[in-house]
């Protein structure tokens, strides 16, 4: 008499029944939930910083944007070339042209110190002279907040990552760096990007307070289309004039990432599998209790027909959706708990502060949720196991 | 304790439940020795940083360099005992991910000024003697199989050599080690006198006669403060001002730019323990309740309110310091491990023995914290009642 | 040891005992002005219907529950005035029980189990031992002093459940339907205990029955109803 709708049938009583009796167990249905939700929160919290940082990375390379640097620098930091160089690089073809002329702003930058608005300590903050194509050359740049400097005058323009992170910043204010002063006129939004984190002013400006002559550091350029990186590339490294390399906006900052995303990635899952672990045990421990609190009521189901597989079925599916509540309302608190916090940190690589945001994915939920769903399986898998095998008669006399 | 074997006993009742309990607290203090170390790697280099030591850098930004002429200047100034300095190379050793730090120094002042790295005399003679040599720290000596006698190339991202290659290639003559646990035997040092005669002095101009930073040694560890003001006021209106702070104050500093990560462990823990809290007490609660008619006996007997509410409390702890050395032994024998895997990423990473008395501390937190409500609850059964409900 | 008579020579004396019981808003008065004699050495069996107060009246002479109004009186002390804390003492070292469940612990072995009373002395472990081995004897389970009480029967449970209430030399037995839950045969065997006992070691027991067959063995006989005692059953 047990077909297929029989089964399913008795697969969804048997959880009705276990569902019902949910208030009567609160205190350990509680743990059980709770305990999901905790890792999933903190998974999803710790791997929102990782996220942030690489989103705050990609945001900023335009797929037809790219970067030259000398060759052999691996950042812009070691780079280094002197004033026609940058003229015949921005003669190359495959450059995209304005009215004003090909769309490339030889850029140099320097690190100033200035106190992060979290701890009062210094933090390295990077001050970056441009060309009037800057704001061309990087995507969604817009200044949204007084107005841009005036090209040969000692002013700047805040990113709003680091008027966010750093004091004194706010537009209006003056920054003492040395014997210089640096009125803020303006604040600018790259929608995310790391930019953001930097302070800008006209190059030749910075040079002659730096004393840097006619030397610049890279030359960021708007390609026509990303398919002419190619030919860009090629150019300049057969040119006998140039010791220069070419690469792509996207790879340069995704390189530029690498060690701090590989960083907090290893170390979050670490964190994340350490908690999940100890999650397993705490289900398999409440869910091993709840079974075992209601040996008797699943033998007798067992005595009057319901079969063995049906029993471990609906055990399984009660774990499971009591998992997925936790997961949810884990995913849920760490939303409303990590995203969008607004933080910054020390690139290693660049020497300088990047300004980002913890952002608490739709993948990284998911994530969290296949992982509260893999516990409460794990946890409800050995004791429905174990309910399902008891011989009936004596888990019926069982007090 | 006569009455050990009766907590202990407890405990095995149910041998599948305090197994999965059991579990859960090691993890939870795996997770807070492995979030120790963390922390440690990140920000511990505070504590090591030495008293007596000020480091002076640029003061408009801290890649701007020094001219090398500064250092007899800051030597004339009273309470500076000696100075010397280290520039930043920027090598790459074959491949970016294998990092660590090479700076040129001055050998004989560094060792002195640096008592933490140990260097047999021999080796430190040896160093002094080959121009070409230089010294590396334990660490990454095991990591690539370095000997003494060999030779080591390095590509600088900045500096070239007079025929304007980048790869420098150094003798290793010593292998350094860390007096603390803590001190970092990463990075290799050089002779400067061979880096600065050896780097392109024509496409280098900028960098000709100068260095990274100065070390300088006071002769009052209380008189750091004072003596750092004298030294910025001495270039204070010369070509590049300096800005000088004790050591500790750098490092922190330079740390406290990683963000607020004592803020961030600390969350995560709070989670972590939240989390075991509930499932060691649930578990507790349960065994309690599962045994009122045993303590209505164990009353009946004779057995007073205290002595029960003793046994209680005995069992959750005994479980909870169980569990808690078994985490923080687990956690002590892994961090090498993953040690090993973030070598690049972290130069130091390991647990220090101030968490390991801490996470032992929090264990017995723990153990009376889950076991206080149950132990109270076994103490106020009425005899009759739990007799009855045996 | 205190076999101290009180006044009037008795070992147990419950002088005008009321127990009221509240259960929510009701009064239930499950003895009323009850008074009772026991002499040392005397076995006494307690009889009645269920509810009639038996067990109630037990947990009183065991310093289990206080009276609402009278006193108890065992061995010359006013036990009903006792601080929980002193009351918990005075148990360990007067009263030994026996209960109709056995009401072992079950993760411990007979011998581990008979010694739980001995641990709240100041006995050294080999004094322990010594006497733990005496009283499974005098029961008549030196053979099995290692084993587990799921791995016993109802009547050798039963026997570990007396020794280790006879283990401190107590002054007073109280049992709580001691038979209730063996068989025939098993049941007589621990009557013959508790009756060799209370005529060859002068042990004053206190037995709860509602079995006649176990109130035969008892030197007295007394009847339990609705909180009044009398010398007869009821008719």
């Amino acid at each position: 008499m047990a077909g297929p709708i029989n089964w399913f049938s008795q697969i969804a009583s048997i959880t009705k029944f276990g569902l019902m009796s949910v208030p009567q167990r609160r205190g350990a249905v509680a743990a059980t939930v709770v305990g999901i939700a905790g890792v999933v929160a903190v998974l999803a919290g710790v791997l929102s910083i990782a996220a942030g940082f690489r989103q705050a990375m990609t945001v900023s390379g335009a797929p037809d944007g790219a970067i030259v640097l000398r060759s052999g620098a691996d950042s812009e930091m070691v780079s280094g070339f002197g004033h026609d160089e940058t003229r015949i690089i921005a003669d190359a073809p495959g450059i995209a042209r304005s009215a004003d002329g090909p769309l490339a702003s030889s850029e140099l930058y320097v690190i100033i110190d200035l106190p992060k608005r979290s701890t009062g300590t210094d933090a390295n903050v990077p001050l970056r002279g441009v060309e009037p194509a800057a704001l061309q050359v990087r995507d969604n740049l817009k200044v949204v907040q007084g107005r841009m400097f005036e090209w040969g005058k000692d002013e700047v323009i805040v990113g709003r990552g680091a008027a966010q992170e750093f004091a004194g910043l706010d537009v209006g204010s003056t920054i003492q760096v040395g014997r210089y002063q640096w009125p803020v006129v303006g604040m600018f939004s790259a929608n995310g990007g790391v930019a953001e984190s930097e302070i800008w002013t006209d190059a030749k400006v910075l040079q002659a307070a730096y004393n840097r002559g006619d030397s610049f550091q890279s030359v960021s350029v708007r390609l026509n289309s990303p398919e002419t990186f190619q030919t860009f590339k090629d150019w300049l490294t057969s040119n006998p004039q140039l010791n220069v390399q070419a690469i792509r906006q996207s790879d340069y900052y995704a390189q530029q990432s690498q060690t701090l995303t590989l960083l907090i990635t290893t170390l979050g899952y670490l964190i994340a599998s350490l908690m999940a672990i100890g999650a397993v045990f705490g289900a398999l421990n409440t869910m091993y209790s709840a079974v075992a609190a209601r040996t008797r009521e699943i033998a007798t189901l067992r005595a009057l027909g319901f079969g063995g597989g049906a029993v471990i079925v609906s055990l399984v599916l009660e774990s499971l959706l009591l998992a997925l509540a936790g997961g949810v309302i884990g995913g849920a608190l760490a939303y409303v708990a990590f995203n969008n916090i607004h933080t910054s940190t020390i690139n290693f690589q660049s020497f300088s502060q990047v300004t980002f945001a913890f952002k608490v994915t739709p993948r990284l939920l998911i994530q969290g949720i296949i992982w509260a769903l893999l516990i409460g399986l794990i946890g409800g898998l050995f004791p429905a196991w174990r309910a399902a095998r008891l011989p009936i008669a004596a888990a019926l006399r069982e007090l | 304790m006569k009455f050990f074997y009766l907590v202990w006993s407890n405990l095995r009742r149910k041998k599948l439940r305090t197994s999965l309990t059991l579990l859960s607290v090691v993890v939870a203090f795996m997770l807070f020795g492995l979030l120790a170390a963390i922390q440690e790697a990140l920000v511990g280099g505070v504590a090591l940083a030495g008293a007596d030591r000020l480091i002076v850098r640029e003061k408009v930004s801290i890649i701007n360099l020094l001219p090398a002429s500064y250092e007899a200047r800051m030597e004339r100034i009273p309470g500076v005992d000696f100075a010397t300095h280290q520039t930043w190379f920027g090598g790459i050793y074959q491949d970016p991910k294998n990092f660590f730090m090479q700076n040129p120094v001055e050998p004989e002042k560094f060792l002195k000024i640096h008592p933490e790295f140990i260097l047999p005399a021999d080796e430190e003679k040896a160093w002094l003697a080959t121009r070409t040599g230089a010294i590396v720290g334990r660490r990454t000596a095991e990591r690539f199989g370095w000997k003494i006698g060999d030779k080591v190339p390095i590509r600088s991202t900045i500096w070239t050599l007079p025929d304007g290659s980048y790869t420098w290639t150094f003798d290793i003559v010593g292998i350094f080690d860390g007096k603390d646990k803590g001190t970092d035997t990463t990075p290799l040092f050089f002779r400067y006198d061979y880096f600065d005669e050896a780097r392109d002095q024509g496409s280098q101009s900028w960098g000709r006669g100068k260095v990274g930073w100065y070390t300088i040694r006071i002769k009052d560890p209380s008189q750091a403060a004072e003596v750092a003001r004298r030294v910025d006021d001495e270039f204070a209106n010369s070509s590049a001002e300096t800005k000088t702070e004790p050591e500790g104050a750098f490092i922190q500093a330079w740390a406290s730019q990683i963000g607020n990560i004592v803020l961030i462990v600390a969350a995560i823990l709070g989670a972590v323990f939240f989390t075991i809290l509930l499932v060691t007490g649930n578990t507790m609660a349960q065994a309690v309740r599962e045994r009122t008619g045993e303590l209505g006996v164990l009353k009946a007997i004779g057995f007073t309110n205290a002595r029960i509410m003793a046994l209680v409390l005995a069992e959750s702890c005994l479980l909870a310091i169980i569990g808690g050395i078994t985490g923080l032994g687990l956690a002590r024998a892994i961090t090498p491990v993953v040690a090993q895997k973030l070598a690049g990423l972290l130069p130091l990473f390991f647990l220090p023995t101030r968490a390991l008395f801490i996470g032992l501390g929090l264990s017995i937190a723990l153990g009376l914290v889950t076991g206080i409500v149950p132990a109270l609850v076994a103490m106020r059964l009425r005899v009759a009642d739990a007799l009855r409900r045996m | 040891m205190n076999e101290n008579a009180t006044k009037n020579g008795a070992l147990v004396d419950v002088e005008g005992v009321d127990k009221i019981f509240h259960r929510g808003s009701e009064d239930i008065h499950v003895l009323s002005g009850l008074n009772l004699r026991v002499p040392g050495g005397e076995f006494l069996a307690l009889m009645g219907p269920s509810g009639s107060g038996k067990s109630t009246l037990l947990n009183l002479i065991g310093g289990l529950d206080r009276p609402t109004r009278g006193t108890v009186t065992i061995g010359g002390e006013k036990v009903d005035q006792l601080s929980d804390h002193a009351l918990a003492f005075w148990r360990s070292r007067h009263i030994g029980f026996v209960f109709q469940l056995y009401n072992l612990m079950p993760m411990l072995t007979a011998e581990r189990n008979v010694e739980l009373p001995l641990l709240l002395t100041h006995l050294s472990r080999s004094e322990r031992a010594r006497h733990v081995e005496s009283a499974l004897t005098a029961v008549g389970l030196s053979h099995r002093t290692k084993h587990y009480p799921r791995t016993l029967s109802g009547g050798e449970q039963q026997r570990v459940g007396i020794a280790r209430a006879i283990v401190t030399d107590p002054t007073l037995l109280l049992c709580d339907e001691p038979t209730g839950d063996l068989d025939r045969k098993s049941g007589d065997e621990i009557l013959d205990l508790l009756q060799g006992l209370n005529r060859e070691h002068g042990k004053t027991i206190v037995m709860v029955t509602h079995d006649p067959h176990a109130s035969a063995r008892a030197s007295r006989t007394i009847y339990l109803n609705k909180g009044q005692l009398s010398n007869e059953p009821l008719k």
